[in-house]
């Protein structure tokens, strides 16, 4: 059988240095797929590359075993990304950015207020994003990313920005997620405390 | 958790989301939308105060000297149709989005023309008086606006999305652009001078119209295309 999201032969090179060659990978429902590397290995870029937003040099990713390339709208049905940039509106409250959001997928059957107070971001939901600060912010985020209720979700870095409980908040929140069925790949350059299968790759 | 097999929200909801969240950003930020309808309104009244009151000369001139405003207020406003998204991330966001993203950046580039193109059209016939402008040749300047701006926000969402990764890209957008707006301005100028000079102008504004439905077809994929590439 094979996996539901699966990486082959995957080469990637920018400018004059190759960041990885004949790089594959497997995962699974509740699986974690662990990046590992320096910074300026290519997490990053593999992570952009598996949201299909990076064309690679060779190599395919596929979902459900079909070309991601063949399916993209499909595939980022299926998928959230928590980018090092929060990709959140500083005009705008949380509300208003989740509501944006929301709009642009399936109605999914998350209550927002147990969201927000999960994540400590309850009181604050009336303010301007520019107004909080980095690590509120970097809830927000993951509150749009609970709220998508996908089954893939792409974490770059999560865990910047955030105090010790976010930390323990964010590993919580994905072995919840894994424990459901759910994928995660993840790159971080810290520890990950997660309790859950983890593939690991090194970049 | 659902399936991704679940049904997506229509493509229009995704445009209406777009155009909504943008121009809800440009009523928080009341300024981006005041500078090109400024910048229109400022060259237009110093012009007559330049070359002179006489009538004659701003009958002729006027039609010319409203339109290249127009087209310049529109080219300044064009960088920072993407540039926002880019910087804080929701344009990488807007790409890994399920919704189409030809759709996407239509409801961007709807959004653009409803704040800064849209408002030219008001207030043009305000500033054609100026140019001692007839209420009929006003209408058609009106619709030539209405249509040229449509045109150019459009096809200003192309070159914008090139540019959007680069820094100071202001100057290339223009140039990259100008080619293709030529036609609009020459259409747009040369359709309001007709009309002023009681002659048949309608083929001015259905080539206009032309260029429009054109424009709609092609641009937005233009654009998506473009914008995958700059933000590889």
């Amino acid at each position: 059988m094979t996996a539901k999201l699966t990486g082959k032969g995957l080469t990637l090179i920018r400018g004059e240095s190759c960041l990885f060659r004949g790089l594959g990978f497997a995962l699974n429902p509740g699986e974690l797929l662990l990046l590992e590397g320096q910074n300026g290995s290519g997490k990053t870029s593999l992570m952009r590359a598996i949201a299909g937003m990076l064309s690679l040099e060779t190599g395919e990713i596929y979902w459900n075993g079909v070309a991601v390339s063949r399916q993209r709208q499909e595939f980022h049905g299926a998928l959230v990304w928590l980018a090092h940039r929060t990709g959140l509106k500083g005009d705008l409250n949380l509300v208003e950015n989740l509501r944006f959001e929301s709009a642009l997928r399936p109605q999914a059957n998350v209550d927002l207020a147990a969201v927000c107070k999960r994540l400590g971001i309850a009181k604050l939901k009336r303010l301007p994003l520019r107004s909080l600060s980095a690590g509120q912010q970097r809830r927000v985020a993951l509150a749009r990313m609970l709220m998508a209720d996908v089954p893939l979700w792409l974490m770059d870095e999560p865990f910047t920005n955030l105090d010790r409980e976010g930390r323990k908040l964010v590993m919580e929140l994905t072995e919840e997620h894994l424990a459901k069925g759910g994928m995660c790949v993840l790159a971080a350059h810290q520890d990950v405390d997660i309790n859950a299968t983890i593939k690991r790759v090194a970049l | 958790m659902s399936d991704s097999s679940q049904q997506q929200p229509g493509i229009l909801a995704g445009l209406l989301a777009v155009t909504r969240r943008d121009l809800l950003l440009a009523w928080k930020r009341p300024g981006d939308v005041l500078n090109p309808l400024f910048f229109f309104a400022m060259v237009c009244t110093l012009f007559p105060l330049a070359v002179g009151p006489s009538p004659e000369q701003l009958t002729v001139s006027g039609p010319g000297v409203l339109w290249v405003a127009a087209l310049l207020a529109t080219l300044l406003s064009l960088n920072a149709l993407f540039m926002g998204d880019h910087e804080d991330g929701s344009l990488d966001q807007l790409l890994v989005s399920p919704q189409p993203l030809p759709v996407l950046a239509l409801g961007k580039t709807l959004s653009h023309w409803l704040i800064s193109g849209f408002p030219l059209v008001l207030i043009s016939p305000l500033l054609a008086m100026t140019y001692r402008m007839s209420t009929d040749v006003m209408g058609v300047l009106m619709l030539t606006l209405l249509l040229g701006t449509i045109c150019l926000s459009l096809l200003g969402s192309i070159g914008a999305a090139l540019t959007v990764g680069l820094h100071r890209g202001t100057a290339l957008l223009s140039l990259l652009i100008l080619p293709l707006a030529m036609p609009v301005l020459l259409l747009g100028a040369n359709t309001v001078s007709l009309a002023a000079g009681n002659e048949v102008y309608a083929t001015g504004i259905w080539a206009l119209g032309a260029y429009v439905v054109a424009a709609l077809s092609l641009a937005p994929f233009a654009t998506a295309a473009a914008l995958r590439i700059s933000n590889e």
